[in-house]
């Protein structure tokens, strides 16, 4: 193994014509990596407020099938998801994340959803989740594993809820980055970044058969999106 | 995978004569090209954005060493493992042995072109280890026994009717009456089959979009949501990734990422973008309990310092192939090998040499689409040049292409007899096709005309115009 590394990092440097590189390099690229430049930003998602944000995050999500709910407070999040349910003809049982935020819900409100907390059971189901950032210039949402928050959840049901903070939308992919990085103790070193990352837009899909777009490859084929405006959820 | 590069014109003539595989070509020339044209419309930065990916690249390769290093820290203190390859054989052994531990009897696969590159699923069906490939595409040419013929559509190729027919011969325990006419039946009935297999499978295999040295994490790109449940599900990852996938910082990426899809498929962000770093954590609620990156080579650092070192800014979104009136024509079974279109007509070569994949370079009419719709402005045409001019070097060219090319460079040397016969040739041609304003047969270039017309010259060539143009004072 240690053979195969040592030739091939010895032949990137005898291609490149060089050696390994010097002290001055190596601090120039540990400034970068430490600094993580953004690139160009497009304009579309900067300098918008917070209604500016929703609205661009409600229009991309619609151009990617994603629906979009916007409430109040987390105490009206139970009815509109009864709400929505019905509106698919979906049943009232539901898989939840045991996220943080998705406590602060007050559930009972809505006693005719059945709702089991924990990992997915594989099953067809709906399954609801939050998200730690929305990317508004393309409707992304940023889901992160956890010890309350499996990736899975994202994946197996075959309709996926996510209720969402309005104060969690930004602008741009990197801010919601910046408060990943924020959210871990120690500059981001692999040790502090999640297990997974999921980077969400819209529903899956394939377009694998004669080029057309179906719905539900593998992964969810509903993706609804409910933002809580008030900031007590935050 | 066995290379039938050299083949390129008898491959070539099979796909022109292939009735299905040319209505799909005339769908997808003209659904990808369209789609991408929106989607880089509604973004104006997106031009300043591929000089920005393009030097994000071009840095990566002058210090890919350092930053390969940084990435293989990275994931061993997130608890994985870095497996170097230098060949093919390195690194099927490498996963068999990752397989072999675990007690692996079925493997899930998300779409990798690294393993289509070392021949994976034959190496692991040797070894008694069924390979499952989960992307639809994927599964429905595993089915076949085929190859991808695009890099991102791998079944782009194929109608409905000739899915079904695979789908019916293939899952014959399901009820042969059922109804399977809708592209919408073809993917829930995948969708079933596969989700048990997720659940049986021992080890999930992914490729990587990009490996981030600042963070140790891999990511993968789709829509379908399959890698997703191919590496979340088993006891291991193991990702397959060569070694330029290196970008320094999740900014870069996500640099790269804003001209990806809109290169790809037109969409401005694919539906599933995953960063993966190192194995599920002790109090996580679910992912793979080991994860293992193999970083293969296979000739990349070789090309690193040479005339073909920006090659290896691609990013594999496609858009040189759903461009291109070669591959439009003659679909990407023809190259023979893993990588289609003018990528791989320059890659091909640079990865299995130039000898086993001669005709490739010149699978070109140097029209300069590829490169136009570039998003990491990679100069396919000129690199396509310089392998022309070493075969030429090397004599490996055919005969006739010789004397022709002999000839014309005699002429060329002699610039009066050089004009002289340019414009009697032009003019001649421009009476023959006055008449339709193209040729659909002319005579030494039928390979050419059969299948596409030849636009007729307007009976000028291209110094008389020039020198017009210089007289009229337009002289730049
Ligand atoms: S060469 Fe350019 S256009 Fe072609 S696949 Fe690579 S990045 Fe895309």
């Amino acid at each position: 193994m240690s053979a195969a590394r040592d030739a091939i990092l010895g032949g990137i440097r005898r291609s490149l014509g060089r050696g390994a590189l010097d002290e001055a390099r190596v601090s120039s690229l540990e400034a970068r990596l430490a600094g993580h430049p953004r690139g160009q930003l497009p304009a579309r998602a900067q300098g918008l407020d917070r209604a500016g944000l929703l609205d661009l995050l409600e229009r991309q999500a619609k151009a990617v099938a994603c629906s979009v709910a916007r409430v109040r407070s987390a105490a009206d999040v139970p009815a509109e998801l009864a709400r929505y349910l019905k509106s698919q003809n979906l049943p009232s049982r539901v898989e939840m994340s045991p996220d943080p935020t998705l406590d602060a819900v007050p559930w009972s409100a809505a006693p005719m959803l059945e709702i089991a907390r924990g990992r997915p059971s594989g099953e067809e189901g709906v399954g609801v989740t939050s998200a730690c950032a929305a990317v508004a210039e393309t409707a992304t949402l940023m889901i992160a594993s956890g010890e309350r928050s499996p990736a899975t959840m994202n994946f197996l049901p075959d309709t996926h809820v996510v209720v969402l903070p309005a104060s969690r939308v930004v602008g741009p992919l990197e801010d919601a980055w910046d408060r990943l990085r924020a959210a871990s103790a120690a500059p981001m070193a692999a040790a502090t970044m999640p297990r997974t990352v999921n980077l969400v837009t819209g529903p899956s899909r394939t377009g694998d058969i004669e080029q057309k777009i179906e719905m539900g490859a593998h992964g969810p084929r509903r993706l609804h999106l409910i933002v809580v405006e008030d900031d007590a959820l935050a | 995978m066995l290379a039938t590069s050299n083949e390129f014109r008898a491959n070539a003539r099979v796909g022109l004569a292939n009735p299905t595989l040319q209505s799909a070509l005339g769908k997808m020339k003209v659904g990808f090209p369209t789609k991408r044209a929106e989607a880089v419309a509604k973004l104006p930065e997106f031009d300043a954005l591929r000089d920005q990916a393009r030097d994000i690249k071009n840095h990566v390769l002058e210090n890919i060493d350092w930053y390969l290093e940084r990435f293989e820290r990275r994931v061993n203190e997130a608890g994985g493992h870095v497996h170097w390859a230098r060949t093919p054989e390195e690194a099927r052994e490498i996963v068999l042995g990752i397989c072999r531990r675990l007690g692996a009897r079925t493997v899930t696969k998300g779409k990798s072109m690294i393993a289509e590159e070392i021949g994976l699923n034959a190496h692991l069906e040797k070894h008694a280890i069924e390979p499952v490939e989960t992307d639809l595409g994927e599964y429905i040419i595993q089915l076949r026994n085929e190859a991808p013929s695009h890099i991102i559509a791998p079944a782009v190729h194929l109608t409905k009717d000739a899915i079904e027919a695979d789908f019916r011969r293939a899952h014959s325990h399901l009820d042969a009456r059922r109804d399977l006419t809708e592209p919408q039946s073809l993917v829930a009935e995948a969708r079933g089959i596969l989700r048990k297999r997720y659940f049986e499978a021992d080890v999930g295999i992914t490729g990587a979009n990009f490996l981030v040295a600042e963070t140790g994490s891999s990511v993968i790109v789709t829509n379908e949501g399959n890698g997703d449940l191919t590496q979340l599900l088993p006891k291991a990852h193991v990702v397959l990734a060569s070694l330029e996938k290196i970008v320094p910082t999740l900014e870069d990426a996500s640099t790269i990422l804003r001209v990806l899809a809109r290169s790809a498929t037109g969409q401005e962000m694919s539906v599933y973008t995953t960063f993966s770093t190192g194995p599920k954590r002790p109090s996580d609620l679910d992912g793979p309990g080991e994860y293992h990156v193999v970083l293969l080579d296979n000739g990349r650092s070789a090309l690193l310092g040479t005339e073909f070192q920006e090659i290896l800014r691609c990013i594999r979104c496609g858009a040189c192939m759903n461009h291109c009136p070669v591959y439009g024509a003659v679909g990407g079974h023809a190259y023979g090998w893993v990588y289609p279109g003018p990528m791989g007509a320059v890659l091909t070569p640079s990865l299995i040499g130039v000898e086993n994949a001669k005709p490739l370079p010149n699978a070109s009419t140097f029209c300069g689409k590829c490169e136009s719709v570039c998003p990491m402005r990679i100069p396919l045409p000129k690199m396509m040049r310089h392998y022309r001019a070493r075969e030429w070097e090397r004599r490996l060219g055919t005969r006739v292409s010789r004397l022709a090319l002999g000839a014309w460079a005699w002429a060329a040397r002699r610039p009066a007899l050089y004009r002289f016969a340019a414009a009697r040739a032009m003019s001649a041609l421009g009476w023959l096709g006055r008449r339709h304003g193209s040729f659909f047969n002319l005579p030494l270039a039928s390979g050419w005309t059969t299948t596409r017309e030849f636009p007729a010259p307007q009976g000028r060539t291209f110094q008389d115009l020039w020198r017009e143009r210089r007289r009229a004072g337009g002289g730049r």
